[in-house]
């Protein structure tokens, strides 16, 4: 059953020490933002984090991998031009990286959420990422055994959602956000806008309330 | 390799130079065909998009979730919510669609995509793909979606300089850069000319300012030709 929650501080309550996080977002369309702010308040520490890229400039998961939180990061792209927070923790040996290909790591997520123990998978094969994997022949093409990736926590961002949960997205800051939402035990969104039941077309629903646990509302500019 | 070349025999354009960044985005663009879903890689593949011809029909994917993405957005029609994968603010097309990120994948590797345009360091004679690390200690490893286009698309083009600064090949024998896939890439599009590869070797399709005979001497790649016998 989905919670809305008053604030992101209740939103994000419980979160542990040590848990996997995933946080939705490529580059800072679809990042949450608020939640992450609310995670860096509420202390948690030591986590593994996953999501695509490794934080841009200084906020968001930049601001969370800056205030020491993070021992492990889970993405397909940790270096970009403003990735700097990322890449100075590296450097240094104070942050633990997996690379993993962008759509393994999507498809990993979305096993986890689809109850799916492993599967055979052609991106990697022969590369340095895939070393030490299983690898088996399937109608004469190699594949590679891929593990599902499964959080604790899942920190999502979405456009609107009502009070059962339901989320609708806007453009490509959808990204991650449906996959993510499916593959943690508890899923928290924050939203633009809380609407009414029944005032979102069942039809355009992306994210069935089932996948979400907490849902708050943070203004447009909180987001920005 | 499902395009066909777009010669049946090779061609030696002796008459010029080298093509510019702009005019081999030109014949990249020249040679996918009318209809194809593509994927253009980020950095300079991007610009082959300039070059599309109007009507063409080329719907365009990128990887963060979006078919018939149109071009960069500029002042007001700049969304923080719609960029492409090289994080740069675009446009949708009518007829554009949204997914998320399992879909955008799953759509690649399930063989949907008919042509994706990549960069690389290297590219074997039989179209290996080393575009996504140098290997070099202090350097952070980033593969992004690479891997994933390398192995998705229908065909594979790659589109780079013919030398590294250091005046070394990059269409060489074997890779020595760290893999980003086996046997992927079906073209070469480079300054002095336009290779097939795959399991056969290499062809050349067509040279710009300089021939065959002379590219076979500074290459250590076996180099055929189209029509050939």
């Amino acid at each position: 059953m989905t919670v809305i929650a008053e604030t992101t501080a209740d939103a994000v309550a419980g979160i542990a020490d040590g848990a996997t996080v995933l946080i939705g977002g490529f580059g800072m369309a679809g990042m949450p933002v608020a939640l992450i702010d609310a995670l860096i308040a509420q202390g948690a520490t030591n986590l593994t984090v996953v999501s695509n890229n490794a934080g841009n400039g200084d906020t968001g998961l930049a601001a969370l991998l800056a205030a020491g939180r993070v021992a492990k990061m889970i993405c397909s792209f940790p270096r970009q031009a403003d990735s700097y927070v990322f890449d100075g923790l590296y450097r240094d040996g104070r942050i633990d990286l997996e690379v993993v290909p962008q759509g393994n790591l999507a498809e990993r997520m979305r096993a986890a959420g689809a109850g799916i123990g492993a599967f055979f998978c052609p991106t990697g094969v022969g590369t340095p990422l895939a070393e030490g994997k299983e690898t088996r022949t399937i109608d004469g093409r190699d594949y590679v055994l891929e593990l599902p990736i499964k959080g604790d926590v899942a920190l999502i961002g979405a456009h609107a959602g009502d009070p059962l949960g339901n989320l609708v997205y806007r453009k490509t800051a959808r990204n991650f956000g449906p996959v993510m939402a499916t593959a943690a035990a508890t899923t928290i969104a924050q939203v633009t806008r809380i609407v009414d039941t029944g005032d979102l077309d069942p039809e355009a629903v992306v994210t069935p309330g089932i996948y979400v646990d907490r849902i708050v509302q943070v203004t447009q500019e909180a987001t920005a | 390799m499902t395009i066909a070349p777009p010669t049946d025999r090779t061609v030696e354009h002796l008459d010029r130079g080298p093509l510019t960044r702009e005019e081999m985005a030109a014949t990249i663009a020249r040679d996918i065909p009318d209809g194809s879903y593509v994927n253009l890689g980020i950095g300079q593949p991007t610009t082959v998009a300039d070059h599309l011809r109007p009507g063409s029909g080329i719907v365009l994917h990128t990887e963060n979730g979006m078919l018939g993405m149109g071009p960069a957005a500029t002042g007001d029609d700049i969304d923080p919510d719609l960029m492409n994968a090289g994080k740069i603010p675009v446009t949708e097309l009518p007829g554009a669609s949204y997914f998320h990120h399992a879909d955008s994948f799953a759509m690649m590797r399930g063989g949907h995509l008919d042509v994706c345009v990549l960069g690389a360091f290297q590219v074997s004679e039989h179209g290996d793909l080393a575009n996504w690390h140098t290997g070099a200690p202090d350097a952070i490893p980033a593969v992004g979606g690479a891997m994933d286009l390398a192995i998705g698309a229908k065909d594979v083009f790659v589109m780079m300089t013919l030398f590294a600064k250091d005046g070394t090949p990059k269409l060489v024998p074997r890779c020595t850069y760290p893999l980003t896939g086996l046997a992927c890439v079906s073209r070469v599009y480079t300054e002095h000319a336009t290779f097939l590869v795959g399991p056969h070797g290499t062809t050349v399709v067509e040279t710009f300012g300089t021939g065959v005979d002379d590219l076979a001497g500074r290459l250590d790649v076996p180099l055929t030709r189209i029509g050939a016998s």
